[in-house]
């Protein structure tokens, strides 16, 4: 391949979309031309300013309650009994009773996931703030997990990730909803991220990736085999998300 | 399926996805006021037609539906675009010489400044949007150029050009900001 040939693969092989011949082979002309390595150095600078630098937009709260308030109205135009309509104040009455304790349900559940982000962020910055972030320093999966294992009444998953760029540091115990849970520490570049999991409540369901973002701190959130994940970082929303799903395909 | 379910299906599928969408589509419309707007009309759409959703990939789903909102809302506003003339298929060519021979500082040690933050959002405002909508998805949402493809209803191939240039174009408004 020569020079133009390079430079057409250069922003697949930055974005890690080529197979792995063609990548060896962009490796192979970068560690030879300077011209190239060059306009590599520069597009992959670019490419982590855009990450640390351009704001990400989060919907505000209100948004997120009007969407809902000209949703859920849909439930209201239809009659629910067949004796609505010659009852028409009970009807209402009932209506307005279940709408109300659906509504409690929902704002109940999203206010549940706030306070206990909260918890979350505060046990991650306490942890960077003391300089404990590990009870047991180790990128060893085979000596992290075991340590967890005994001194929990469960075994978290936990998987070294420094073949994609968050190598493990360890783990540790926190203190969250009265009891101890795990907290898998794994590190991108000179970022820390704190992975709380602990055991699902019987009958919850698995949950997608959800985004919370609070000071400065971005927090990711899903449920899966049983398990409750929390992860929060200072890292961007991207490179979150490249976290959680290089923690999902390693699983 | 019953309205109940309906409205069950939305939260679990698209409403953890809001953030998502609002970014993009601020990004798209570059203001807060539109974005919001179109947000909700995206979302009302998507409860519209969430019998035919199986389960797939709802932020992708969504970020579609965000993307065509926009560009109705583009068109019945008349709104004029600035959109480049551009040949997809030769813009490669020719360009070696003219990126990085400049005695430009290097990009790293210009955005080291205390005002990146505005340059980089800047120059991406700057962008034409086709640009514009395929790298925010790239950088700030992290989807994979197949996922983009799918949302913007491309080929492969074109999202790997619009991206290349988005960056060439970045990396030249970064330049000239930085001159003037």
């Amino acid at each position: 391949m020569d020079c133009t040939d390079i430079r057409t693969r250069l922003h697949a092989y930055l974005d890690q979309e080529l197979d792995l011949p063609s990548a060896m082979e962009v490796d192979r002309h970068l560690a030879t031309c300077d011209a190239c390595k060059k306009a590599y150095a520069e597009h992959s600078a670019l490419q982590s300013a855009l990450r640390s630098h351009a704001t990400y937009h989060d919907a505000s709260a209100g948004l997120a309650q009007r969407i809902r308030a000209r949703v859920a109205p849909a439930r209201e135009r239809k009659p629910w009994f067949p004796w609505q309509q010659w009852l028409p104040m009970g009807a209402a009455v009932a209506a307005t009773a279940l709408l109300s304790w659906t509504a409690a349900i929902q704002y109940a559940s999203v206010s549940e996931d706030e306070a206990t982000g909260e918890r979350v962020i505060a046990g991650h910055a306490r942890s960077v703030v003391t300089g404990h972030l590990a009870d047991v320093a180790s990128s060893d999966q085979h000596s992290v997990k075991p340590w967890l294992s005994s001194r929990l009444d469960y075994s978290p998953p936990v998987t070294d990730l420094t073949g994609v760029g968050f190598p493990l540091v360890g783990g540790r115990l926190d203190y969250l909803d009265q009891r101890p849970v795990a907290v898998l520490v794994y590190r991108h570049r000179e970022h820390m991220i704190n992975l709380f999991v602990w055991p699902l409540q019987e009958g919850a369901r698995a949950q997608p990736v959800h985004r919370l973002a609070k000071r400065g701190y971005n927090v990711l959130h899903w449920n899966d085999g049983g398990m409750a994940f929390w992860a929060v970082s200072d890292l961007n929303a991207a490179e979150m998300r490249d976290f959680a799903a290089a923690y999902a395909a390693a699983k | 399926m019953d309205d109940q379910t309906r409205v069950r299906r939305f939260e679990s599928f698209f409403v953890p996805h809001l953030d998502a969408a609002y970014n993009f589509a601020r990004w798209l419309t570059r203001d807060e006021r539109n974005a919001e707007d179109m947000v909700q009309e995206a979302c009302l759409r998507a409860f519209k037609f969430i019998d035919s959703f199986h389960g797939e990939d709802g932020r992708a789903w969504l970020l579609g539906i965000v993307r065509n909102t926009y560009y109705t809302w583009l068109k019945r506003n008349k709104v004029a675009t600035l959109a480049v003339p551009f040949d997809e298929e030769s813009f490669d060519a020719g360009e070696i010489e003219a990126s990085g021979d400049r005695c430009a500082s290097p990009i790293d040690q210009l955005l080291q400044e205390k005002d990146a933050k505005r340059l980089v959002n800047g120059a991406l405002e700057r962008l034409p949007e086709e640009f514009r909508e395929a790298i925010v998805l790239r950088e700030l949402e992290g989807l994979s150029y197949k996922e983009i493809a799918a949302i913007a209803g491309i080929p492969l191939g074109t999202v790997m050009s619009r991206i290349a240039r988005a960056r060439k174009l970045l990396l030249q408004y970064l330049r000239q900001a930085q001159e003037s």
